[in-house]
């Protein structure tokens, strides 16, 4: 009998894609909260869940739902804080992905979640409106007007790639 | 600018690095311990018989494995067996790591740690029970240890028993030889097993 896999193989092949939605989603700072907080209480749940079931799909629906208590707690606290001086993307990212990364993040909550789970998930836009609650084609345009915000923002990205090169 | 270009740069821009990911998961190992719902626990060791891999769950070791036994497919059986919730935690494992250490440097002749047999059932696990009685340096026959686990015809039954030990190393079934004066068989192979008894006769 072959059952599931272990959990740590779980965490090796989706850790990365889901930080990543943590950090498009909530930002740089809260996003290791939301990417622990995912993954202990998908590791809690991880011998019941079906053994066909789609791993990155459940995950990305755990971390929304994470997302979305992060988001709420912070804004009970209200309380506005400066952003840290050394966040976990600066010690990598260039200042365009900065911009790039934080104007995600700034994109309204449908955009960004649509973004997120489509094009860093890829969850096809049928899984997101079944996690978001709502119509596939909704989703397929929120996930369309955000890449359009985001094309408007940083128009040069194709030209700069290319000087790379 | 096509959606795919941009869409990279996020991905690239989104990316955490190899350590902050390490940090992640130990941070995750640790509250899974403190919620008790760090089932096994596992890290691997280096040692003069090759990478060893050590699985503990809460009860102890529960398994140690060579690497020729394949260590994700040993994972894969403790999945199976045991539970999925499994993740590397040095933590749980540092007591036998360092016992090993001692060991393999001679300075430690009988290992301490709890162990959890649940791998071993029925006369297996009374065979492997009488194991730590072969003393460190001594060898023993497969006729005296079936002689020792009080069925003196069950020659055969203690190979199989030393064969699908889950605690090799640990509890001595290198110690078991053949009544000819061969080694017999190891299921870390031959050569772990001389190289474990010379490091014995040489302490």
């Amino acid at each position: 009998m072959e059952g599931k896999q272990p959990f740590d193989t779980v965490v090796a092949t989706h850790s990365a894609t889901v930080l990543r939605v943590c950090r498009a989603v909530l930002g740089p700072v809260d996003a290791d909260d939301a990417w622990s907080e995912t993954f202990l209480s998908a590791m809690k749940a991880y011998p019941d869940l079906p053994a066909d079931a789609n791993v990155q799909a459940w995950l990305v629906t755990i971390a929304h739902r994470k997302a979305i208590d992060i988001t709420r707690a912070a804004a009970r606290r209200a309380i506005p804080v400066a952003a840290p001086p050394d966040t976990p993307t600066a010690a990598t990212a260039d200042s365009r992905d900065l911009d790039l990364a934080s104007a995600l993040t700034g994109l309204p909550g449908k955009q960004k979640q649509a973004v997120a789970y489509h094009y860093l998930a890829g969850l096809p836009y049928a899984d997101i409106a079944a996690i978001l609650g709502g119509r596939t084609d909704a989703v397929r345009r929120a996930a369309a007007d955000g890449i359009a915000a985001l094309r408007r923002s940083h128009p040069d990205a194709a030209t700069r790639r290319a000087e790379l090169r | 600018m096509s959606t795919s270009d941009l869409t990279g740069e996020l991905i690239c821009a989104l990316a955490g690095d190899p350590g902050h990911l390490r940090r992640l998961h130990d941070r995750l190992a640790a509250a899974a311990q403190a919620d008790g719902i760090l089932d096994i626990a596992y890290q691997t060791v280096d040692s003069p018989v090759g990478p060893l891999l050590l699985a503990a769950t809460d009860l102890g070791l529960v398994r140690v494995a060579y690497a020729s036994e394949d260590h994700d497919k040993v994972l894969q059986v403790l999945a199976d067996r045991i539970s999925p919730r499994i993740l590397r935690a040095p933590g749980r494992l540092d007591a036998t790591a360092r016992e090993l250490e001692e060991y393999f440097t001679g300075r430690r002749h009988s290992f301490d740690v709890p162990l959890d047999w649940r791998l071993a059932a029925g006369f297996r696990s009374t065979v492997l029970h009488h194991l730590p009685e072969i003393r460190y340096g001594q060898t023993a026959t497969y006729a005296a240890v079936a002689q020792l686990a009080g069925n003196p015809q069950a020659v055969r039954a203690v190979g199989t028993a030393c064969a699908t030990n889950p605690l090799p190393v640990i509890v001595p079934c290198h110690r078991v030889v053949r009544s000819d004066g061969g080694l017999g068989g190891y299921l870390g192979g031959v050569d772990a097993k001389r190289t474990l008894l010379t490091l014995e006769a040489a302490a």
